[in-house]
């Protein structure tokens, strides 16, 4: 199995790599994120120290999550909420396919949740013959293309506007010019009888918060706010690790996660939903469920050096400066959740051995650990996975070889004599380079090796004396 | 509410976490390579202190509101600022005379009431058991809100204050009717403001809104209006 | 002072050049450089690729030899990083623990040491060339170094400075992960090269010959002119 995951990896990132037209959509995607984010990161009175208040508010609630799931699902079953712990994705699945039945669900609304991917939501209830739309408008073109998001949070930045222009006409029979703004419109039109009409609502939550038992999410469009608004069952999906201690802490939380996420000062909107429609309300939900996942976050929990992995926000600022990740692109991560985070946390939610490819695919740049929100020590995260998948089952090759360097490095002299038999072959080497036969094809297929010197630094060293 | 049959694994998750935590995890700090010897010491990560470093926000009125109007103007929210209840009626009659309102929708308030009482057009207002069918009909929501947040030209509204959670999300213009002193500096005041006027008894649902809605879903450039209302406007009423 | 001089083993072999460079610099400032031969590598290598224990051995051997060592001064951004950084997690809850602890604190960069230990900035050279600067990873986010080369190179005779777009994006090199992963890492390589060719820049200087050798090759290969040199052979010009 792990094969067949590392090389699909290999192989769809070794081909995006090399695909300029990739490389130049998602630079231009990002271009005026960076500005803005620059722009908005600089406002900060301390950037670097709200960081690590938000690092320290996580650690507390990460840190003592019994107590704050406790807090939160207390105070929101008080209010009339269901709330249901969902162990794997297969009961999550399940309560929400269960809940359909009960309630003679036909039709299902989404806003943008990561969490519903990660369960393979919508598969599951498209083959049931429920009517499954995605409201989000990045999510709704990559349903309708028939594919997975490619980034958490830009889901379609790999698209370009004539693509979205064809995939509308082709899937919706529309007309229209490939103007972003008549695109938006047509899918502002599908969406809004779908949001009356909807039995179901199903959301994300961006937040938790244990204080006042309330969910909390982001977002720029509206959609999620007419999803919980219309639709008489509003079920929203949320990792344990999502919560906050204290309803106040979000005055940090949704300024940092816009900034860094989207390079926004605060997004359109951010909307606290504490219940189902309460007894003096006029509108809103008759029933809200709250269905809570674990899906093997407390494995990652136990692993007390990657622990803090689990403050992510997933703001998605890690991706957005990855070179591995601009240079494969989301889709050849095979993840629901890419880049770097997806890197460190993949192995830990779907098995180590399977995906350690993915924490070796690093160039430990440290540019992602650099922009978190919350301080992750993604790049370090990605070493401890690759020393831990080592201990469980090394590679043989790989073994023998650093036992090799290890002892080599052991007698300067040695190694030196073997660097020596290289100064003498290099010659030879234009012969055989790039080719198969090429014992460095890996490096010289598209680079040249540097001329090895008459005399090292030692021996230059030693004549000195 | 009947309660759906299905045992959840609550006590086995509970028991997993506590069961992880037995073993501390470190404080987060980061080393660094600064060969300093002492960590400043760092006030304490709470509503209190956020202040001390999110974007500055000056104490008074004045440049509070030359701040949020700039964001206002950054993020297309349209305002105006009237001296007495008759410019109001005016400014709002003018919007409808310009986009030609046939149905409005709003629910009763201090400041709407007047307002909508003044307006010739179809009005449903908003109130148990309305249908939202006549709501998606009409061209423009008009609302009250809980605060303006200068820091980002934010405005906070709950179910309970701007009439429930659909009004302000589903016509194409969102109006809101405010004071000037319903200003706030930033979002650790909303918040304040949020614990104090509802501490006891929370709105199901409270919003900021910053803005019309808007999407940049296609190639990262934005476009207003995506699923929200494409409009939105403050119209500030002098106290 | 008696200043420790660490080549890496990477600067040994293939970039000798940097390496005396930086004996000369440092004994021209009226320093003793010493240098211990029975190092050869501080093991990251095998600690990037997982595996800690050949990585402790090797780098056990890289802290006894420089145990006596008054200062030490490390020619690369990046195995500096890895004794100043990772060597205190490699060896922790081990006997050695305390002694990598030390190492660390007393382990400086190149451009660091001469620029916040010495507080020397202007070394006479002379290097009439447009020169752009390539950060390198580990140097610039794992020990935060930004200024202290930019400062040398502000003092060099002749030499204009115009800064990339991508100075601070990674070259792609990452070790291991260069042969691994050769088609991204050589994107990545792309990425730094064209940016650093928008400059029309002579050189691109770094305080790393492991970024230099990447870069150069990928330049080489696609017959750029475009040349690669090290900080310490910019400051010993004349
Ligand atoms: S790891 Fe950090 S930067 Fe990446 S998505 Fe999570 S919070 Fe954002």
């Amino acid at each position: 199995m792990s094969a067949t995951y590392a090389q699909d990896f290999k192989e769809n990132s070794g081909r995006m790599s090399q695909d300029l037209t990739h490389r130049a959509v998602i630079k231009k995607a990002l271009n005026a994120y960076e500005l803005k984010r620059d722009e908005n990161r600089s406002k900060y009175l301390d950037w670097q120290e709200a960081r690590q208040a938000a690092a320290e508010i996580k650690w507390e609630a990460i840190n003592h999550l019994d107590r704050y799931l406790l807090e939160m699902t207390e105070k929101l079953e008080a209010r009339g909420t269901k709330v249901f712990w969902a162990a794997n994705a297969e009961e999550a699945r399940n309560y929400v396919i269960q809940l359909s039945q009960e309630k003679k669900v036909k039709s299902i609304i989404k806003s943008k949740t990561m969490t519903s991917e990660e369960i393979h939501l919508n598969s599951a209830l498209e083959k049931l013959g429920y009517d499954v739309i995605e409201s989000d408008l990045g999510e709704y073109i990559v349903q309708l293309n028939d594919e997975p998001p490619y980034h958490l949070v830009f889901p379609a930045m790999h698209l370009t506007r004539t693509q979205i222009q064809a995939i509308f006409k082709n899937k919706l029979g529309s007309n229209t010019s490939d103007q972003p703004e008549e695109l938006t419109m047509v899918a502002r039109d599908i969406m809004r009888q779908k949001y009356l009409t909807a039995d179901m609502g199903i959301s994300g939550a961006n937040f938790g918060v244990a204080e006042t038992g309330m969910i909390s999410i982001t977002e720029n469009e509206g959609n999620a706010r007419l999803t919980t608004s219309f639709p008489k069952i509003h079920v929203a999906l949320m990792g344990i690790e999502k919560v906050l201690p204290k309803l106040g802490d979000l005055a940090l939380f949704l300024p940092l996660l816009a900034t860094a996420g989207g390079g926004q000062q605060i997004t359109c909107y951010n909307t606290m939903i504490g219940g189902p429609r309460q007894k003096e309300e006029v509108d809103g939900p008759e029933e809200f469920h709250l269905v809570l996942i674990d899906n093997r976050r407390t494995e990652l929990l136990s692993d007390t050096e990657q622990r803090d992995a689990l403050h992510c926000i997933r703001c998605a600022a890690c991706l957005n400066v990855c070179p591995i990740f601009k240079s494969s692109g989301g889709h050849s991560y095979g993840t629901t959740y890419q880049g770097p985070i997806g890197s460190v946390i993949t192995p830990h939610l779907r098995g180590l051995q399977d995906w350690k490819h993915l924490s070796s695919a690093s160039s430990l740049c440290a540019s992602c650990t650099d922009v978190c929100p919350v301080k992750i020590d993604i790049h370090h995260h990605l070493l401890h996975n690759r020393r831990n998948a080592v201990s469980q089952s090394p590679v043989w090759w790989e073994k023998i070889l650093f036992i090799g360097f290890s002892a080599v490095t052991a007698f300067p002299s040695l190694f030196q004599a073997s660097l020596k038999v290289a100064r003498f072959f290099q010659p030879l080497h234009g012969f055989i380079k790039g080719s198969i036969l090429d014992p460095a094809r890996a490096w010289t297929q598209t680079r040249d090796l540097p001329e090895i010197p008459a005399k090292s630094f030692r021996q230059q060293w030693k004549q000195r004396s | 509410m009947e309660a759906t049959v299905m045992n959840d694994s609550k006590d086995l998750i509970l028991r997993r976490i506590r069961e992880a935590l037995k073993t501390p995890a470190p404080v987060p700090g980061g080393h660094d390579y600064s060969h300093a010897e002492t960590t400043p010491s760092r006030p304490k990560p709470e509503l209190d202190n956020f202040r001390q470093w999110l974007p500055k926000v000056e104490n008074d009125f004045n440049s509070q509101w030359s701040l949020v109007t700039k964001s206002f103007n950054a993020l297309k929210t349209d305002f105006g600022l009237l001296d007495s209840p008759t410019q109001l009626i005016d400014f709002v009659q003018e919007l409808q005379r310009s986009e030609n309102w046939k149905r409005i929708a709003f629910h009763r308030g201090a400041l709407v009431t007047p307002v909508v009482d003044s307006l010739q057009t179809e009005k449903i207002e908003i109130k148990s058991g309305y249908d939202c069918q006549d709501l998606e009909k009409c061209e423009v929501g008009i609302t009250e809100c809980d605060a303006i947040i200068a820091q980002t030209g934010s405005i906070l509204i709950t179910s309970r204050s701007a009439g429930g959670r659909g009004l302000s999300a589903l016509p194409p213009h969102h109006l809101i009717l405010a004071r000037p002193s319903q200003m706030v500096s930033d979002l650790p005041a909303a918040y304040e403001l949020l614990y104090q006027r509802y501490g006891k008894d929370y709105p199901s649902m409270i919003s900021f809104i910053t803005g019309p809605s808007r999407t940049g879903d296609i190639e990262r450039i934005v476009v207003l209006g995506a699923h929200g209302p494409k409009k939105l406007t403050v119209a500030l009423l002098k106290d | 002072m008696r200043i420790h001089l660490y080549i890496p083993c990477f600067v040994d072999q293939l970039f000798p050049k940097a390496g005396m460079a930086m004996v000369e610099i440092l004994e021209k400032l009226g320093h003793t450089v010493e240098f211990e031969e029975s190092i050869a590598c501080c093991g990251q290598p095998a600690f990037n690729s997982g595996y800690w224990e050949e990585a402790r051995k090797v780098a056990a051997r890289t802290i006894e030899g420089l145990e006596s060592a008054e200062t030490v001064v490390i020619g690369s951004g990046s195995c500096g990083a890895m004794i100043h950084k990772f060597y205190p997690e490699l060896f922790k809850e081990t006997p050695l623990s305390e002694k990598a602890n030390a190492l660390a604190a007393k382990t400086f960069e190149f451009s660091d040491f001469l620029v916040r230990k010495l507080g020397v900035t202007d070394l006479g050279a002379k290097f009439p060339h447009k020169v752009t600067f390539h950060d390198g990873c580990h140097g610039l986010r794992e020990l935060g170094i930004k200024n202290q080369p930019r400062q040398l190179l502000s003092h060099v005779q002749g030499l204009s400075l115009v800064e990339m777009k991508e100075a601070e994006s990674c070259c792609g090199f990452g070790g291991t992960f260069s042969a691994k992963f050769p088609l991204i890492s050589s994107a990545m390589g792309d990425v730094k090269c064209t940016s650093a060719l928008e400059t029309e820049a002579e050189y691109i200087v770094s305080s790393d010959s492991s970024c230099l050798m990447q870069i150069q090759g990928l330049l080489s290969r696609q017959k750029k002119p475009l040349k690669t040199i090290h900080l310490a052979e910019v400051l010993v010009s004349r």
